[in-house]
């Protein structure tokens, strides 16, 4: 019975962790306030489409910046729709990664933002591990 | 099954090019007790609410009533203004240029606070403009402009069915919705302030209190 309770705390202290190091933010609070019994499964359906979203957005990212001309727009966008997914679910580092990615395509900075999207990359692959953790574990 | 009395729910359509968000702003609605259609582009919500290119308003030709080829009622729109396309404002214009729609609260929701887009979307009508991520809070702000649609469509039903004695019973109605009205309205102002103020500020959840009973000891 111990060994239960001390396993709860590990995992409120994980999933406390993760607010604390800014991997997550408020908004992801407030998506579990929209769980209920009714609707269970809803925090990990919306970050599951985060997972889906990112992933497809990240190769189409790579492709744009590979290009001889880089056509600023099309990155932008990409980045725009990244940070507005990462956003929704709280997933703060990455949406902060975003904002810096997008001042760079403003100024058409080739090198910057291919450092940054080795950056939002290197977050979303950390926010990812993280939450699956936090889900294997509440299951 | 004329008037009933029983709660009908508030119909919402939701537009967003984005399934995240589509999936978020339904979950937001359904626990606020709203019905909610999404859509995922402008045309398509147009074309949900039978929109017709030649309900354009039009100062010869006699009001069109509304709700003849609309699947359902619809009682608000809340839209994203990033979209591919045909963006959230373009929306909004073509609803208000429609003689049809114009009447339908639309509220625009943004991830960027845009000073100047702001303005711009609430001088063409929008009733607020929300910054992304929406919040269950942000929604309570959403009744208000429903309520006061169905006043008037009530309003303007009891006027064409009083032919009898339209002065005296006009009067007391009028003075009713105009005094609804103007609170709305002060209330609205008050709303749309905020949306600008609120972006402004770091601190987006404001601790609410209520008016409770303060127990003196």
């Amino acid at each position: 019975m111990a060994y239960l309770v001390q396993l709860q705390k590990q995992f409120d202290d994980y999933r406390a962790s993760l607010f604390n190091e800014g991997f997550l933010d408020d908004q992801f609070e407030q998506l579990q306030q929209l769980q209920d019994e009714s609707n269970p499964d809803f925090v990990v359906e919306v970050v599951s489409l985060f997972f889906q979203d990112s992933e497809r957005l990240l190769n189409e990212l790579a492709t744009s910046l590979d290009q001889q001309n880089t056509d600023y727009r099309k990155v932008d966008a990409h980045v725009h729709q990244l940070k507005g997914s990462s956003s929704s679910i709280g997933a703060q580092r990455v949406q902060r990664v975003c904002i810096a990615f997008r001042n760079f395509c403003e100024e058409q900075n080739t090198e910057g933002c291919l450092k940054c999207l080795q950056q939002v990359k290197h977050e979303y692959t950390l926010v990812k591990n993280k939450l699956e953790t936090l889900f294997k574990v509440s299951n | 099954m004329g008037m009933a009395a029983t709660e009908s729910q508030f119909h919402v359509l939701a537009v967003d090019d984005s399934l995240l968000d589509r999936k978020l702003i339904e979950r937001l609605l359904k626990t606020s007790s709203y019905q909610v259609t999404t859509v995922d582009s402008g045309s398509k919500a147009l074309e949900f609410l039978g929109f017709h290119e030649d309900d354009q308003i039009n100062p010869d030709s006699p009001s069109i009533s509304p709700n003849n080829h609309q699947e359902a009622e619809v009682n608000l729109i809340i839209t994203d203004y990033c979209m591919p396309g045909m963006t959230g404002y373009d929306l909004l214009k073509k609803i208000k240029e429609s003689s049809s729609l114009r009447n339908i609260p639309v509220v625009i929701m943004s991830s960027e606070n845009v000073p100047s887009r702001i303005t711009r979307c609430l001088e063409e009508g929008a009733e607020e403009f929300f910054l992304k991520p929406v919040q269950l809070s942000d929604l309570k702000r959403l009744r208000p402009h429903m309520v006061k649609t169905k006043v008037k469509d009530q309003n303007l039903d009891k006027k064409q069915e009083n032919q009898e004695n339209p002065e005296e019973k006009l009067d007391k109605q009028e003075i009713q919705s105009e005094k609804l009205q103007q609170q709305q309205q002060m209330g609205n102002n008050n709303n749309k302030r905020k949306a600008m103020e609120e972006s402004l500020s770091p601190d987006r959840t404001r601790p609410r209190y209520s008016n409770g009973v303060a127990t003196v000891v």
